[in-house]
């Protein structure tokens, strides 16, 4: 998807970005303020004690490499600080990518049903705890073919869960509700529940974990 | 200071205490404000008793608060074990429902007041900025308690990050701290919640007061009396020259409202005590029913509303141009009336953005739409139906799911049209057509039995006979 490359641009870029954006604006800032500063020193006398005394003409241009000097001082300060916090705390974060994770054997899925398999997120951390499962719905439709779908329901994200006597997938939030094939049925839900790649290898289900993100069309 | 002697003056004068208890406490406010209308005024200052109502009780819950996914919520159960712990959490959140509530009120008497027109644009901006923050601090406080909502509101706001164009999938992987809730994901918002969103609200507290005080509190308006640029500072320069001073002929009503507002929030959290945590969270349960607190409840509505395709508008430019028209009132309307009796739209907007808040809570609070998968089966003899086809058809009614969404007799759920009495309003065709065919909000039962779709019209036939 164009969208999400262009993103995934923009991610990289990010230092390259924020400086190109900043540093125009950063300079705009200074020009102004200098302006008014010099200005203040020009045409009004300060009235603060303690302060230089007007019509100092040969100090001006030095006084203005010092102005300069002060922002440029502070510029520093603020770049040293603001770029690895910014960078640290809006970055990319930790990619874990995608792993494909056994979910159990093939035989004990019955054809026609469909039941919650739970399995753990591509290298979890130590402490994570409950954060480090997911689930998905799986759907043994033959002998050979399973389906899976995503729990979240594609409306705003809700748990959807699957209802063996309706036989609909149903989501609790708004009242959204999914086919067995995952297509809408009926509610707020705009596309059909997103699926997941499965195979079996040596007679055991695996599921292709994914990443949230991206997950949603926008 | 004079009676402390030659110590209090040295002390006063070291520390400058003069000249700042001028400025700051004894400065003139206008007449009128130090008058009943006075009353008018308070809603900023019990906003600022809230908050502070809340660092102190956040500094306390954070020295037990374990911001670690698999313990948090054991060290919230903690914390509600012990009575103070639980007092600290209950006023937590009754303080933070009554910061919520009143940075609203605050911002409709402003509204009404006119006090945001000239010279006061930047008290306005500020004080947007503070909303903002406030609600930010809701709705990341919310998901600290780490339960069952918690988690999944992490989902929610990824997913409805993840519909904003070219940048969203960066932002959702920013609320998750990764690809999926995982081990970084509450630590962030911890973080967010206790340093970074604070740090923001104390400066612009600090530059939003030093604007009331800079500019003085804008004084009652009076009708026709319009702002106009050139003249307006002169006015209220005379009308500080007859004014009063701020202690303590206009501070004693914020006192006695600061004393009351946390006597409430001591009551509330003693009362009823401190909201969840919920169950345990687990991202594998699908039984959640995610909810957000009442601040957003409105949004869940909004979201239930909104036309399919509609999406992205609704979650994602609506609120955002609700925002960005607030930064603009300001701007567009700086001079003129002041008086909500001369300004009826000023009173229609407010009154408008209440009703609809008001209904669209409302609707949050039933949430009709909701499927009642708890819903016990009919008992066909409790409705004095007997055993054969329309008794089976009560037991289809709950085993397919019927029941989630319709009630018979009061028992079920309230999303499609109580059955009790379908039978008048619609043929045994119509009613298996329905049923096969679906509609809008109905699902389509394609793959029921003939025998079943039977079974259910004799139940329905059955429920409105002995109905009547």
């Amino acid at each position: 998807m164009p969208t999400r490359r262009a993103a995934r641009l923009i991610e990289r870029l990010q230092g390259f970005l924020m400086a190109v954006l900043l540093v125009p604006v950063a300079r705009r800032l200074a020009s102004t303020v200098r302006r008014r500063l010099t200005r203040t020193a020009q045409d009004r006398p300060p009235t603060v004690p303690g302060t230089a005394s007007p019509g100092d003409e040969a100090e001006a241009p030095r006084r203005r490499f010092l102005a300069r000097l002060t922002l440029g001082a502070a510029a520093v300060v603020a770049g040293l600080l603001g770029v690895p916090f910014a960078g640290f705390v809006f970055g990319p974060g930790r990619r874990t990518g995608r792993a494909w994770r056994p979910v159990g054997e093939a035989a004990t899925f019955s054809v026609g049903r469909t039941v919650k398999v739970d399995y753990l997120d591509p290298s979890p951390l130590p402490w994570a705890g409950f954060a480090a499962e997911t689930a998905a719905w799986l759907r043994r439709e033959s002998d050979s073919h399973f389906v899976a779908f995503t729990i979240y329901c594609t409306h705003t994200g809700c748990p959807v869960r699957w209802e063996e006597g309706a036989d609909l997938f149903m989501c609790p939030c708004h009242g959204g509700a999914f086919y067995r094939d995952g297509t809408v049925a009926a509610g707020p839900p705009p596309i059909p529940l997103t699926r997941y790649p499965v195979r079996v290898r040596d007679g055991v289900v695996e599921i292709e974990t994914a990443p949230i993100p991206g997950q949603t069309p926008s | 200071m004079r009676l402390l002697g030659p110590i209090g003056r040295w002390i006063d004068d070291r520390l400058g205490l003069s000249p700042a208890v001028q400025h700051t406490l004894l400065h003139p406010i206008p007449r009128a404000n130090a008058g009943r209308k006075g009353w008018m005024y308070i809603f900023g200052a019990a906003t600022l008793v809230a908050f502070v109502v809340q660092v102190v009780t956040g500094v306390a819950l954070a020295t037990k608060y374990i911001p670690a996914p698999g313990h948090a919520h054991q060290s919230l159960l903690l914390i509600n074990d012990t009575r103070l712990g639980a007092l600290l959490r209950g006023m937590h959140f009754w303080s933070a429902s009554a910061m919520v509530l009143l940075v609203f009120l605050h911002m409709a008497r402003t509204f009404l007041t006119g006090s945001y027109k000239f010279p006061r644009e930047m008290n306005w901006i500020t004080g947007g900025f503070l909303l903002g923050l406030t609600l930010a601090m809701a709705a990341t406080g919310q998901l600290l308690r780490w339960d069952q909502d918690g988690v999944w509101t992490v989902v929610v706001w990824a997913k409805f990050a993840d519909r904003v164009p070219l940048i969203g999938e960066h932002v959702a992987r920013f609320f998750l701290g990764g690809d999926t809730v995982g081990g970084l994901t509450l630590t962030r918002f911890f973080a967010f919640h206790v340093f970074v969103f604070p740090a923001l609200m104390f400066i612009l507290i600090g530059v939003h007061l030093y604007l009331v005080a800079y500019h003085g509190i804008s004084e009652p308006p009076q009708p026709g009396k319009r702002v106009e640029r050139g003249t307006y500072r002169a006015h209220y320069a005379g009308l500080l020259e007859r004014g009063r001073p701020y202690f303590p002929d206009g501070t004693w009503r914020e006192a006695v409202v600061a004393a009351a507002l946390v006597a409430v929030v001591v009551v509330l959290a003693l009362v009823i005590g401190p909201v969840g945590p919920g169950p345990a969270p687990d991202p594998t349960d699908v039984a959640a029913v995610p909810k957000p607190d009442w601040f957003f409840l409105w949004y869940y509505t909004l979201v239930w509303l909104k036309p399919p395709r509609f999406e992205t508008l609704v979650m994602v430019y609506f609120p955002l141009g609700v925002g960005v028209l607030l930064f603009l009132i300001p701007l567009l309307a700086r001079g003129g009336e002041r008086s909500a009796r001369r300004r009826p739209w000023a009173i229609a907007a407010v009154g408008a953005t209440v009703l609809v808040w008001g209904v669209l809570t409302g609707y949050g609070v039933s949430s009709y739409w909701v499927p009642d998968f708890d819903s016990p089966p009919i008992a066909p003899a409790a409705l004095g139906i007997p055993p054969g086809p329309a008794a089976d058809g009560a037991r289809v009614f709950h085993e397919r799911g019927c029941q989630y969404c319709h009630a018979v007799r009061g028992q079920g759920g309230r999303y499609g049209p109580d059955l009790t009495r379908v039978t008048r309003r619609m043929s045994p065709e119509e009613t298996t057509h329905r049923i096969v065919a679906g509609i809008r909000d109905m699902p389509a039962y394609r793959a029921l039995p003939v025998a079943e779709v039977e079974a259910l019209l004799a139940f329905f036939q059955a429920a409105a006979e002995r109905g009547r």
